[in-house]
């Protein structure tokens, strides 16, 4: 069989595929086209019918508008403030936390770790109210702190951080500490570069749930100074519905500029996402 | 700061294997470093994850109705006892009973479909699965905004796309009848990518020797499929299936911002209840008690669902 021919065979044999794939992909894609030309219509375009999916002119106004007529740049400067030190406080805590419960024996150790994976089995919903009440208490409704500090750790990426730590052979820990350096030293200089991709993973998903959450803002950022991109493209539909329709064109710009940073990353660290949703799976 | 403390270690780490007192104080020393390295993040769980689970209970046990409300009276069961009457509670967790026999089912085939195209070796096959997975990074709130509009009974993308196959149109989020599926529609369309990921990881690890035997016995594709990738993917189904009903029970982002629990209180799940409850009304007490009624409805559906696996002999799977 010559090689040419195979290959001909073998697109032929691929068309079908290509054809479902282009298929589920415009079903997929479609909407996001439909978000991208509706935020270039002109502000509080009503739609037509039939649905025109490209517009004949493109209209960035809305763009200005969201910075103009809303405190839009506020909500995203809010949702990069909240987004960027809970990843921080994550990796911080949830590394630490876990290279002690890998690699450190100590009393106490085991029953602490099974405390925390027995509070992953324990909905937000159970907590959600409590721990408001908590944020309260501490005069933390309105405050960065409020809407950050419940969320630096988590039981999850703790986990997952100490799968990875588990995976060094022990030879690394001992050969470091014969050349005279202390545990601090050797997390820092040694087990933190080698779960790297680990700990981008922990980052990537901390970065999506954190950016993309709304429940929490919901009860935390009562005041339109403190909301966050999610949280004001929320109001945005709540409160225009009420009374009149809402300027879509503008809520499309809007979702566009919630959606950007997270496509961004998405493009830098596709791998990372997928490896965080396969550890997941594989914690069954 | 790091070399003073190394200094220290060395020098402590120069006592010989023998001497015993030394040896006690570097296991005393581990052990204190050991804590120092959990404390935070344990700090972090009694004071966000523990004490509140605790506050929680209590506070179902009291009639608490405001934010700043304390000595709030203890009422004992009544909250809890209230409860079976509540008809709109049960009728909210009946919703979300519906929304998950419906969701995990539809998006469990969906995400399984896709994963068994996108596992061929063809060229740009990265595209597609990049594409498939865009949904799954994008905010439920986004998502939301998008599919109003989509579905906007006379103006939108989809009643369009039914009038071109000559199909009725449908008043998709205003009827009461169709806008639990409409959800279920949505979010299949937002989370297929994410299944599909996990389906993708169970369909590498079969073995290509199991097929090829198959293939050399006369299966079809279909019958390589069904007789031996579909078994292997039991654990992978297991999975999906638990994790599906859990996160099924706990749907709310979609019912705030889409129906906000309408049209006729016919989206009106658990969570979005209990939400209102809480945080519209301020019964907070009450509103502790229908979430851990939630979670014990959560807690023995996981059990009888893994009651069924054991007893089909899968035990070994989870």
């Amino acid at each position: 069989m010559s090689r040419r021919k195979t290959t001909v065979l073998g697109l032929l044999r691929a068309a079908p595929t290509y054809a479902i794939l282009t298929l589920l992909g415009a079903f997929m894609l479609v909407p996001f086209l439909w978000m991208v030309t509706t935020s270039l219509k002109p502000s509080g375009t009503t739609f037509s019918y039939p649905p025109d999916l490209i517009p004949d002119t493109f209209d960035f106004g809305n763009y200005v508008n969201l910075f103009t007529l809303a405190p839009f740049a506020k909500y995203v400067l809010n949702s990069v403030v909240v987004t960027v030190l809970t990843v921080v406080g994550q990796l911080a805590f949830c590394a630490s936390a876990a290279y002690g419960f890998a690699r450190l024996s100590f009393t106490g150790s085991k029953s602490v770790f099974v405390l925390f994976l027995a509070t992953m089995m324990i909905p937000f919903q159970v907590t959600m109210i409590p721990l408001f009440l908590i944020v309260f208490k501490l005069n933390w409704v309105n405050t960065y702190q409020g809407l950050i500090v419940p969320g630096i750790s988590s039981a999850f990426a703790i986990f997952l951080l100490r799968q990875a730590f588990l995976t060094i052979p022990r030879d690394y820990q001992d050969a470091a500490r014969i050349d005279g350096a202390n545990e601090f030293t050797v997390f820092f200089r040694i087990f933190l570069p080698l779960v790297k991709p680990a700990l981008a993973t922990v980052a990537v998903f901390a970065f999506m749930g954190t950016w993309n959450d709304l429940l929490w803002p919901l009860l935390i950022a009562r005041d339109e100074k403190m909301r966050t991109v999610e949280l004001g493209l929320a109001y945005f539909n709540v409160t225009s519905s009420a009374y009149e329709q809402p300027n879509w064109p503008l809520m499309m710009a809007a979702s566009v500029v919630s959606l950007l940073p997270v496509v961004l990353v998405y493009i830098c660290a596709q791998r990372y996402f997928v490896a965080g949703i396969s550890l997941s799976g594989v914690k069954g | 700061m790091s070399s003073a403390v190394q200094a220290g270690a060395v020098l402590e780490g120069r006592a010989p294997a023998g001497d015993r007192p030394a040896r006690r104080r570097r296991r005393r020393r581990s052990e204190r470093v050991g804590w120092l390295f959990i404390l935070p993040a344990t700090a972090h769980l009694l004071l966000f994850a523990l004490v509140p689970i605790g506050f929680s209970l209590y506070l179902s046990f009291h009639e608490w109705t405001s934010p700043s409300f304390l000595g709030a009276p203890f009422v004992g069961f009544d909250n809890y006892i209230s409860l079976f009457s509540d008809d709109p509670f049960w009728h909210a967790m009946w919703n979300t009973a519906y929304y998950t026999v419906l969701s995990v089912p539809i998006g469990m085939a969906v995400s399984l479909a896709l994963a068994v195209v996108v596992n061929q070796k063809l060229r740009g096959m990265n595209v597609f699965r990049a594409v498939f997975f865009m949904p799954v990074i994008t905010s439920w709130v986004a998502v939301s905004v998008i599919w109003i509009t989509l579905l906007s009974p006379d103006a939108g993308l989809v009643n369009y796309l039914f009038d071109v196959l000559h199909l009725p149109a449908q008043n998709w989020l205003d009827d009461p009848h169709a806008a639990m599926f409409a959800i279920v529609l949505i979010n299949t369309w937002k989370t297929a990518g994410f299944s599909m990921v996990i389906w993708l990881a169970g369909l590498q690890a079969v073995p290509r020797e199991l097929l090829e035997a198959a293939s050399i016995d006369g299966a079809g594709k279909w019958r390589q499929f069904r007789s031996v990738t579909l078994p292997l993917l039991a654990p992978t189904t297991i999975f999906l299936v638990i994790t599906g009903v859990i996160g099924g029970f706990q749907v709310f982002t979609p019912m705030y911002v889409i129906t906000e629990g309408g049209p006729l209180g016919s989206t009106d799940v658990a969570v979005y209840h209990i939400y209102q409850r809480a945080f519209e009304e301020f019964s907070m007490g009450y509103a502790s008690a229908q979430a851990w009624v939630l979670f014990a409805v959560i807690f023995v559906v996981t059990l009888i669902q893994l009651w069924f696996i054991r007893r089909r002999g899968e035990s070994n799977l989870i």
